[in-house]
């Protein structure tokens, strides 16, 4: 196990520099002046050239690309051009904040999402399975922003019970587990939780239904196995493959979802994002989707160890 | 054994004590006025006297924590926004060098960390900006302001009252340049340089560390001293109870801000009572906003929604004749309709009334008759409609709504014989061209370009669109529009040291770019809040600025 973790780490090697390396292509590939927020369209040529030099876009690309991945391995990631903060402060910031959020909408997806797969595979063609499949459809099929829309309007405009932005009362940097800091999570939660929830209850009712039809179970049932039983094993088969997709979904809402947080003002990698886009904050949205990046990869390292730890019969190569 | 009836005794008299305890401090937060405003930026503006976050910047922590050497006069909602002394009491152009200026400073203003306003503040806070040398010099703050007052070189101490300002050239729009400079205070600011640890050695980091901290902790001369930054979510600010003008001295305790980018969530947050005022509410709530109580309020701002023509050879806005007939062909009251009423009608770049006015020859207005005239005389008609192509975004700073507005001028000019071709482009590339020109590659061969602009002050307004000084990529003249004696009423106002002169200059300049149509004017904003009705005393003037100090709370 452990030389396979390391053999694991020593490949992201490659795919980190290839990450960083199209982070910053991408990023410079797309149109604007990178100083749109701190010059206006009306400085002068010589104002413009010196801030121009002064944040370092006067160098070649491979120039400003050497010195930005020299710096990332030491942990400075920058400084914001449009605040003056340091990118590594802000991204750190924002992604405690979207963890939160990312941890409970999965928590909240991953146990309706096995409750209603579960009990869809289980109750196969009955109605049951296809009241639980067509929420697992309007789940995956709604668009999370509306959704997050209409739960703003009927329960901050109309009800007045849950907050509908900000991630306190006074900010997300004190954030603490009480009801005054909860309520902020609520709505956009339960919105970000709905795609997770459809695609893992519609995988989970597939591997449920695809297992019970399997020859060990009708051995199992054979040797006088109750349903509880039958299902504890079900249960067994079923669990690597939706902690794998789990995983992936956490992975998916950790980079963020501009849109949700946006309609939440959620200050997490989402609204950072938007907001690096709009201010064409170049060293910002460099650091933010690096970052965003690295956690997928390490989180799909995660995953693939705990399923390997999990299931004896993975052989990783 | 306890007995039940004592029981109970010690648990209604231990409920009471606890309730009590927890109402009193309610009840001094409840006497608190706190006034939380939700604005359209995604981040704070920044906090250390030179806001960024274009003027919604200088609105919220421009205005409020600092105080410039002039102001913006913002306490009518009638007749233009006009310039009023701030910390400086009289100013003049010396009359035998006009590159020198002298400014008399107000006496017994303090910052908010007590030490006092003087003509050190000053040259102090013009080197940070323009001193590279200055210890405290900070780039970061150099792009939002130098541009704003182009021709400012330095500033030198006469007395501890009294300042010089030197211009690069003699520059009569200086004082209204002047209200985006705003006074930090030296001695806070070299408090946090003091502060930062021994160990950071480069005189260039310890600088930047101390801005940083300013910008945490800062302090101005303003009504408004900021207490609380947390970045990109709020910023908390308390009343300067011992502010200098008395009509100015703060009713309410605290203001807080809150970034609500999206217009759905801004309109959400003030139903639902998070926040008491929202900037820019979404146009299809308004109905709903004002059907339960709050209070909206608009007024025309000097921001121009404009089609900006080309000259460049082969341009069909060439003909004088087109560009009157375009700007005969619409009718602004449909398309104020249209946006729900958040827009005003133009007469020019400024409204009539406006010192800079000028009484133009050609009256802007709906008149398709002669709109089609003048296209018949330019050889044009339906059978022949002349081609023209505008490149505009999908949003964007000041664009209002540009893709259903740029449909109905679209759908319009097609009665006057124009067959108009839109190209949607990405904002950040379109705001870019404006600066490239007409010519270059990335304007893809439009005649006209959809940039909105503010109009606060006469460079701004009128002089980067109009001198052939300011063709690209020296500044936003997109078009190539200009001639001599264009160029001579912009040397002519710039060179007019007496006020009065000045706007006189200004409203002939003025007269002649509307006679001269190198716009198709569209629209002006009218810069819509919602506001709860328990915040009182609120005037909107005609600006982009609008003054929290002399509002209250119920």
């Amino acid at each position: 196990m452990l030389s396979y973790v390391l053999r694991r780490l020593i490949y992201m090697i490659p795919i980190v520099v290839g990450v960083s390396l199209v982070c910053f292509v991408l990023v410079h590939l797309a149109p604007g002046d990178p100083l749109v927020s701190v010059l206006p369209p009306d400085a002068s040529e010589a104002l413009k050239a010196q801030m121009m030099a002064t944040y370092g876009f006067d160098r070649p690309y491979w120039h400003q690309f050497g010195l930005w991945v020299g710096r990332a391995l030491q942990g400075d990631l920058g400084t914001s051009i449009a605040t003056s903060r340091p990118v590594a402060s802000e991204v750190l910031r924002a992604v405690s904040n979207t963890l939160l959020l990312a941890a409970v909408a999965t928590a909240i997806g991953f146990a309706f999402g096995c409750l209603f797969g579960f009990v869809a595979g289980y109750f196969h063609d009955s109605w049951i399975d296809k009241a639980a499949s067509a929420l697992a459809v309007v789940g995956v099929s709604v668009p999370h922003y509306w959704l997050g829309m209409v739960l703003v309007i009927v329960f901050s405009v109309e009800l007045n019970l849950l907050p509908p932005t900000g991630a306190g009362p006074d900010g997300s940097g004190d954030w603490a587990w009480n009801w005054a800091h909860m309520r902020h999570l609520i709505l956009p939660a339960v919105t970000m939780s709905v795609i997770p929830m459809g695609i893992i209850a519609r995988t989970v009712r597939a591997l449920v239904a695809d297992i019970l039809g399997q020859e060990f179970v009708g051995a199992l049932r054979a040797k006088g196995l109750g349903d509880r039983g039958v299902f504890r094993h079900v249960v067994k088969n079923a669990a690597p493959t939706a902690l794998a997709v789990m995983g992936l979904q956490l992975g998916y809402l950790l980079g963020g979802s501009i849109l949700i947080e946006t309609v939440f003002s959620w200050p997490g990698t989402g609204f950072l994002l938007n907001a690096a886009i709009f201010q064409r904050d170049l060293p910002l949205l460099q650091g933010t989707i690096l970052v965003l990046a690295l956690f997928f990869v390490f989180l799909n390292l995660a995953v693939d160890v705990l399923q390997t730890g999990l299931d004896p019969r993975i052989q990783r190569g | 054994m306890t007995r039940p009836a004592a029981s109970w005794r010690r648990f209604l008299m231990a409920s009471a004590v606890c309730l009590s305890s927890a109402l009193v401090p309610m009840a001094a937060k409840a006497q608190e006025k706190v006034l939380r405003i939700g604005m359209t930026s995604a981040d704070i503006p920044r906090t250390l006297g030179q806001p960024d976050q274009g003027f919604e910047g200088n609105r919220f922590t421009g205005i409020p924590m600092y105080d410039a050497l002039t102001h913006w006069d913002l306490s009518k909602p009638d007749g233009p926004s006009v310039l009023i002394p701030g910390l400086a009491t009289e100013w003049a152009a010396d009359a035998a060098d006009r590159t020198k200026w002298v400014f008399k400073l107000r006496p017994g203003v303090k910052f908010h960390d007590g030490s006092p306003f003087n003509a050190d503040a000053v040259v102090w806070n013009v080197q940070k900006v323009l001193d590279q040398s200055a210890p405290h010099f900070d780039q970061s703050q150099v792009g939002v302001t130098v541009s704003r007052m182009p021709t400012l070189k330095a500033a030198r101490k006469i007395d501890d009252m009294t300042v010089e300002l030197t211009t690069s050239q003699p520059d009569s729009f200086l004082p209204i340049n002047l209200t985006n400079l705003f006074m930090a205070s030296p001695a806070h600011w070299a408090a946090k340089l003091a502060a930062v640890p021994a160990d950071v050695a480069d005189p260039k980091e310890r600088a930047k560390r101390a801005w940083a901290a300013f910008a945490e902790d800062p302090s101005g001369t303003g009504p408004f001293d900021g207490i609380r930054l947390v970045p990109r979510e709020r910023f908390e600010m308390v009343a300067n109870k011992a502010y200098w003008d008395e009509k100015r001295r703060p009713k309410i305790d605290r203001v807080v801000l809150l970034p609500l980018p999206e217009a759905n969530a801004r309109t959400a947050a003030l139903l639902s009572g998070q926040v008491d005022w929202i900037e820019a509410p979404a146009p299809d709530a308004v109905a709903q906003i004002k059907s339960r109580g709050f209070s909206l309020y608009m007024n025309e701002q000097p921001h121009v929604w404009p089609w900006q023509f080309s000259f460049v050879e082969g341009s069909p806005w060439l003909d004088k004749r087109v560009r009157h007939a375009a700007n005969l062909c619409v009718n602004r009251d449909e398309l104020k309709e249209l946006l729900g009423g958040l827009m005003a009608a133009p007469k020019g770049t400024v409204p009539p009334g406006h010192p800079w006015w000028g009484n133009p020859k050609f009256d802007i207005r709906y008149d398709l008759a002669e709109a089609k005239k003048l296209m018949t005389e330019a050889g044009y008609s339906a059978q022949k409609p002349l081609k023209v192509k505008t490149i505009t975004s999908a949003s964007g700073s000041g664009q209002m709504q540009p893709i259903p507005m740029n449909e109905y001028l679209q759908q319009a000019l097609k009665e006057c014989f124009f067959d108009v071709e839109l190209e949607v482009i990405e904002w950040n590339a379109l705001f870019t061209n404006w600066r490239e020109g007409a010519k270059h590659a990335n304007a893809r061969g439009a005649n006209a370009t959809n940039v909105t602009f503010a109009a606060m002050d006469p460079f701004f307004a009128m002089v980067r669109f109009v001198s052939t000084q300011a063709f690209p990529p020296t500044s936003n003249n997109w078009g190539y529009f200009g001639n001599d004696e264009i160029d001579k009423l912009v040397a002519d106002a710039r060179t007019s040291f007496d006020a009065a002169e000045r706007d006189a200059a200004l409203a002939r300049l003025h007269a002649r770019i509307v006679e001269e149509a190198p716009f198709l004017w569209v629209a002006h904003d009218v810069g819509p809040r919602a506001l709860s009705a328990k915040v009182k005393g609120v005037v909107q003037p005609k600006s982009w600025f609008i003054d929290i100090a002399p509002m209250s709370m119920d």
